[in-house]
């Protein structure tokens, strides 16, 4: 496979998979704010910091309002993150691998675009924002089912493998962070009975809660639910399920010796990590090294197997924030359309 | 609402499906009696499935557009079909493979010994001013001596019926992916009309295609590495270029994936490393195929590669140079190079030219502007013309200018009255204007597509057909009547 493609291919795979887990985290959040009393709830704005776009929805002068937050999220075509643009720069890649892909998947992925932009307008309004938003993540998980159901095993699948994995793995991420920002602990006054809410929260919208309930055989606590989506190795949305789902598309692809080292490292550092100590401070610290080091892996395999950056003529927009929480920003620097 | 085919009236003008009486022809009367009892309003239903159809399958033409990343259109299609009889296709085809035989012998004299110059049938004095011919061509030898491997030829119908050639590009001609995809939605909305009429297929091209170029391959020894080399997502064909692709199964390369090494030899970059390549369809014009060679400020092409391929070691469809016959004033000589190389009588006429290089000639097309179309020799597209009859006194004296001051650039022609098809216009069928487009493979054997891709000019009394210039296509069927 040509490696400009393999890059296409890589990036087709993390799109989908973003616009997907960004609908989840916009979800995550609308139950917070109806679980928790007012003085608890933690707004719309850490949303922007955790999906590392702060900078950029500055620059927009929207105001700090769920409504401007979410339309910003979901359907601003300048923000590189937003579910919208995530599926247009999904469909932008798939427009140039009409070769590689099964037909159906471009047909659906086309029909898709067209459709979301339609119905946005009417889709952002509070009543209407979660239909819609379930609709995105059936729909993304319909376009993977696709792939999986009619594309043959060949480079172009294992890579996407591979990119769709990182991502989620980093995107699950994210999501636990957006519980994370809440800074209260269960030690608050008044605050105890909110608590199991949350974590409860936090999985369902992996879609785990089923899961974690057949694997754990316990209630909800905030380190039964931490060690599950960060480290079980069983549900396809775990940090590190997902991190040994990119191993073995790895050892499927050549030349790949590199790379594999790289996640064998990231792999450690998530499996070695003392969860159960870490109170939420050290939470958002630990969750903001493991992207860097997932990030570490996406550097490992671009130098593998793309075409050299200057060459393919766009630049990198990989940058780390200055400010000290050093949040990895969502990446966007797939080939420009 | 029926249809009332005698108030159809394509007064003077040659319809494809209906005749002098309002009466359907021959090979036109299913469709046009299933027409009839389907009604308008039906076959606007059908026309609408068409085009939603045609969105969702994403067949596309590329316009550049910055807002939304929305950088391509529908592909205008017409649901009626053009229907031309098998048997009347046979002669046209038979036609065709005569003239792009005698064109390949004609640009591969050029390159070599001229005979055709020395024998007095051609004169040189064209070759020398030609844009398009290429001194870093001279002398080689492609495989299988043929440089125009893909061709497609124009044609046209007069109002008396006869079929002309209007042009031949070869070069990258495009519209092949629109013919076939043309058939698929208008299978999935007239179904029923399939079913009991022999409507030859029209999907074999890719696999043709494919056989050709394999053919060309200089290794033997394995299955060649056989790739579309496109200048990219902007460029008006790209939809074509993927598709392609897709159809044969082979890598659809830009040139930045490509790289002629040390060795004269093209590979391109994969994940494993750099492969060998060995036969590129490239859709590149001449110019920007090589830096070293061509356009040095080309950034689509691989530097290298004409050396690459006048060593042998790869391929090129069509041939570098082939476009020195790609001019509509070399086109005037296609007769006689029919006659010359072939020793046959033409079997499709041209339509009757004048060459403004020739004094005569050209003061017959100066004192007859207002009847006459004038071309320029190397346009497409429909740009750059002037359509007599109807410009103004003031746009033929400056299009005059321009002639007199290089006639070697033009050659006219009189006005034809393109035949019409039953066209869906504003919820209702009225005729419009068609041109025809089949493509022409040449390798170890010659083979033309059943039809063509048919283009229509979509707006009333409209004689231009480009998609680029509101044009829009139909399906084109060849039907046996005898099956």
């Amino acid at each position: 496979m040509l490696s400009r493609v393999a890059e296409n291919v890589y990036w087709l795979a993390r799109y989908l998979e973003r616009a997907e887990n960004s609908a989840r985290l916009i979800n995550v959040n609308s139950n917070l704010l109806l679980d928790l009393p007012p003085e608890y709830r933690p707004g719309w704005l850490a949303l922007i910091d955790i999906t590392g776009s702060r900078e950029l929805f500055d620059k927009r002068e929207r105001r700090v309002e769920e409504r401007d937050i979410v339309n910003f999220l979901i359907a601003d075509l300048d923000n590189p993150g937003s579910i919208l643009a995530s599926i247009r720069s999904a469909r932008e890649n798939a427009r140039t691998l009409r070769d590689v892909l099964p037909n159906e998947v471009w047909e659906h992925l086309n029909e898709l675009f067209m459709q979301i932009k339609e119905e946005l307008p009417v889709a952002l309004g509070k009543r209407t924002r979660f239909p819609f938003l379930r609709r995105i993540i059936r729909a993304m998980q319909t376009l993977t089912g696709e792939l999986e159901g009619t594309m043959s095993r060949n480079d172009a699948f294992t890579i996407m493998t591979l990119g769709r994995n990182l991502e989620r793995a980093d995107m699950t991420s994210r999501i636990i962070d957006v519980r994370s920002a809440q800074p209260l602990s269960a030690d608050a006054p008044g605050f105890g009975p909110f608590e199991t809410i949350q974590w409860l929260n936090l999985l369902k919208s992996l879609s785990g809660e089923q899961m974690y309930r057949l694997s754990e055989r316990t209630r909800v606590s905030r380190s039964a639910v931490l060690e599950f989506v960060l480290r079980d190795r069983q549900f396809p949305r775990a940090c590190l399920f997902c991190l040994k789902e990119a191993e073995h598309a790895l050892l499927e692809l050549p030349r790949s010796a590199g790379v594999l080292g790289v996640l064998e490292g990231t792999c450690g550092f998530l499996a070695n990590a003392a969860l159960a100590k870490l109170d939420q401070p050290g939470l958002h610290e630990f969750i903001d090294r493991l992207q860097l080091h997932i990030n570490a892996v996406h550097q490992g395999v671009a130098q593998t197997y793309f075409p050299p950056r200057a060459e393919a003529g766009t630049q990198s927009q990989v940058q780390f924030l200055s400010d000290e929480r050093q949040t990895m920003p969502l990446f966007s620097d797939s080939p420009a359309p | 609402m029926s249809i009332d085919w005698t108030n159809y009236c394509a007064s003077g003008l040659h319809d494809e499906l209906i005749g002098p009486g309002g009466g359907a022809r021959v090979a036109g009367r299913a469709l046009i009696r299933h027409l009839s009892e389907l009604g308008s309003a039906e076959i606007g239903v059908r026309q609408q499935a068409a085009e939603l159809a045609i969105k969702v399958m994403g067949v596309t033409f590329t316009v550049y557009h910055q807002e939304d990343g929305s950088i391509d259109r529908a592909w205008p299609l017409d649901i009626i079909p053009r229907i031309i009889s098998a048997k009347e296709w046979n002669r046209i085809a038979a036609g065709l493979k005569q003239r792009v035989a005698a064109l390949n012998h004609f640009i591969n004299d050029v390159y070599h010994a001229q005979k055709i110059v020395k024998d007095g049938v051609f004169p040189q004095h064209i070759i020398a001013s030609s844009k398009n011919f290429r001194a870093s061509c001279v002398g080689i030898n492609p495989p299988l001596g043929s440089w125009a491997h893909i061709c497609g030829s124009d044609l046209v119908r007069d109002k008396d019926g006869t079929v002309y050639v209007l042009e031949d590009n070869l070069r990258v001609p495009s519209g092949v992916s629109y013919m076939i995809e043309n058939r698929q939605v208008v299978k999935r909305v007239l179904p029923e009309l399939f079913e009991d009429s022999a409507i030859l297929p029209v999907d074999d091209y890719p696999s043709q295609l494919h056989e050709m170029l394999v053919a060309l391959s200089p290794r033997r020894e394995r299955l060649p590495e056989v790739v579309v080399l496109t200048p990219g997502i902007y460029n008006s064909a790209y939809f074509e270029h993927s598709f392609l692709a897709r159809q044969m199964g082979c890598e659809l390369v830009e040139g930045k994936d490509l790289a002629v090494h040390n060795d004269d030899c093209v590979y391109m970059q994969t994940i494993h490393g750099w492969r060998r390549v060995d036969v590129i369809y490239r859709r590149i014009d001449d110019d920007f195929l090589d830096p070293e060679c061509f356009r040095a400020d080309s950034t689509l092409g691989v530097r290298g590669l004409m050396r690459a391929w006048a060593k042998g070691n790869v391929a090129l469809a069509n041939a570098p140079g082939a476009g020195v016959a790609d001019d509509k004033l070399v086109y005037t000589y296609v007769p006689d190079m029919i006659r010359y190389y072939l020793s046959e009588e033409p079997i499709l006429p041209n339509v009757p030219s004048y060459r403004c290089a020739e004094p005569a000639q050209l003061a017959h097309v100066l004192l007859h502007l207002d009847t006459l179309v004038v071309k320029p020799v190397d346009g497409s597209g429909g740009y750059g013309m002037l359509m007599g009859p109807t410009a103004s006194v003031r746009e033929r004296h400056q299009f005059a200018a321009q002639i007199k001051a290089a006639p070697r650039n033009f050659i006219a022609q009189p006005v034809i009255a393109l035949s019409t098809v039953p066209t869906f216009v504003d919820d209702r069928i009225a005729p419009r204007h068609v041109d025809l487009r089949p493509f022409i493979l040449s390798g170890p054997k010659t083979y033309v597509t059943t039809g063509g891709l048919t283009r229509v000019a979509l707006r009333e009394g409209s004689l231009v057909v480009n998609s680029s210039q509101g044009g829009g296509s139909k399906d084109t069927w060849i039907v046996d009547m005898e099956a």
